[in-house]
């Protein structure tokens, strides 16, 4: 029996639909698949949409989606609404919204719930997007709601990370000051055809402003691993080589509207990425940061099967009696030959 | 994480324009726990096989008022079934004479709901259902 890995690599819709809930619930047969699938992966173009709920993300992903099968790349989706942290359980309605896309071979959509594990969500959905890069998918587009820490862990993984606003939902410009603008690499304001797009144009272009210099910096065991980028110029026209302008876009994601230069400027970012270095830095921040993540867990599953609960709670109680710092019995417990 | 959540797609099928019902129950089985993909209105046989897959879901329900089950369930549960999908459980939540209630079970449709029937008895037959399978 083929394991389902290679049957995704052959290109076997039911096999990856399968290893999706594999890799999704972190099973064995998940990991083993994953293992499979990465020297297959970093090919595809990394996109998040983020935003407020209502903005229109579903709507403006089928049209994105739409946009790139004209332009012949094979789309995946992967949706993420929340989980109701009362009882697990969770209504995903992206699909909705993208009833254009049913019928074509070239698209797969995935809806995922978000099960309230915060570091856990970003993991989870970095594999599933693992799997489709493996499968084969040109394009992948990962939605998910509002501005907290799972989002901005999201953004990290794609390469070109859209913010969505609307008019009229004065509340959420709030949102944008509490720290998504720093994720957005593309702003779109959608529901163009409503009344209110010009103010709030022009809160975000004042927001941007203040925002310089504009610099993401990824770091790694204290090292910074960004170029250092020149200060954000307000006659922002002739961009340097090394300098991306986050630009606004208006949209109408129920008709179409304004996708074609939303798509061009999308390709734009890949190819500055590219051209800038900044495409493969990105990249090695994120396998450095999953590697450490795996250290991290395996040894820390390590020293809990080696060090009985009950010397652990002996050492908790002398460092609450002030005869040793944290650090000091972390020291003495690890210098353990078996660790 | 390692959670075995039952994911359920919520559909509905056919011309008939109003998705209340359908609604009702989504939102009963998210409350016991489980995953519910909800594709709306108006949805076709192909466009439902479509999503069950994609989102390799334990349980498909069908909302239909329009009288049309006959036509539409069978076409399904052949769609699931040549996608590889016959293990998975289809229920349906609408007016059906008794007389087709059997038809459909023979057909190998899970579960028949009329509009009197308990959001609780539902997600307790799911459950008992996925449970044999495992
Ligand atoms: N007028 C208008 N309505 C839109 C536009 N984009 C989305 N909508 C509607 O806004 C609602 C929410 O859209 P949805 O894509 O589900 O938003 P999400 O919650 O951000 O994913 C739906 O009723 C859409 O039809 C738009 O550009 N203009
Ligand atoms: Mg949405």
């Amino acid at each position: 029996m083929t394991s389902l890995a290679h049957s995704v690599l052959t290109g076997n819709r039911l096999a990856l639909a399968r290893l999706l809930t594999q890799v999704e619930n972190d099973t064995p047969a998940g990991r083993e698949g994953l293992n499979v699938l990465f020297a297959h992966t970093g090919q595809a173009h990394l996109i998040g949409v983020t935003g407020a709920p209502g903005t229109g993300k579903s709507s403006l992903v089928n049209q994105l989606a739409i946009s790139f099968r004209k332009l012949e790349k094979r789309v995946a989706i992967v949706a993420v609404d929340p989980s109701s942290p009362f009882t697990g359980g969770a209504v995903l309605g992206d699909r909705v919204r993208m009833r254009d896309l049913s019928g074509d071979a070239g698209v797969f959509i995935r809806s995922m719930a978000s099960r309230g594990s915060l570091g856990g969500l970003a993991q989870a959905t970095a594999a599933m997007v693992q799997v489709f890069d493996a499968a084969g998918f040109d394009v992948i587009l990962i939605e998910t709601v509002g501005a907290g820490q799972s989002e901005v862990d999201i953004a990290r993984l794609a390469h070109t990370t859209l913010v969505v606003e609307a008019p009229g939902l004065g509340d959420d410009i709030q949102a944008i000051k509490a720290g998504i603008l720093e994720i957005a690499d593309i702003l779109v304001i959608n529901k163009a055809d409503h009344a209110g797009v010009e103010s709030t144009e022009r809160a975000l272009k004042s927001m941007l402003d203040l925002a310089h210099p504009v610099e993401k910096v990824f770091q790694h065991h204290g090292q910074s691993l960004a170029v250092v980028r020149e200060e954000r110029t307000h006659s922002a026209s002739e961009p340097a080589a090394n300098l991306w302008v986050t630009p606004i876009w208006r949209t109408v994601a129920t008709d179409g509207s304004g996708l074609a230069e939303l798509v061009g400027s999308v390709q734009a970012h890949a190819a500055f990425l590219r051209q800038s270095g900044e495409w493969s830095m990105r990249e090695r921040a994120r396998l450095a940061a999953e590697f450490d993540l795996f250290i991290q867990q395996t040894l820390v599953d390590r020293f809990r099967a080696r060090v009985p609960e009950e010397r652990i709670d002996q050492v908790l109680e002398s460092i609450q009696k002030r005869e040793f710092s944290p650090r000091e019995a972390a020291n003495v417990l690890l210098s353990r030959e078996d660790i | 994480m390692n959670e075995q959540k039952i994911r359920v797609l919520v559909a509905k099928p056919g011309l008939d324009g109003h998705d209340r019902g359908a609604k009702v129950v989504a939102r009963a089985l998210r409350d016991a726990g489980m995953e519910v993909i909800y594709t709306g209105l108006r949805q076709t046989p192909e466009m439902i096989a479509e999503a069950a897959l994609q989102e390799d879901v334990d349980v498909v329900g069908l909302s239909i008022l329009s009288g049309a089950h006959m036509a539409l369930a069978p076409r399904i549960l052949d769609l699931l079934k040549s996608n590889g999908q016959g293990d998975v459980k289809v229920f349906i939540g609408g007016i059906v004479p008794d007389e087709d209630v059997s038809r459909l079970k023979e057909f190998g449709i899970a579960g028949v709901y009329g509009p009197g029937a308990s959001t609780e008895q539902i997600v307790l037959d799911i459950r008992a259902i996925i449970a044999k399978r495992a």
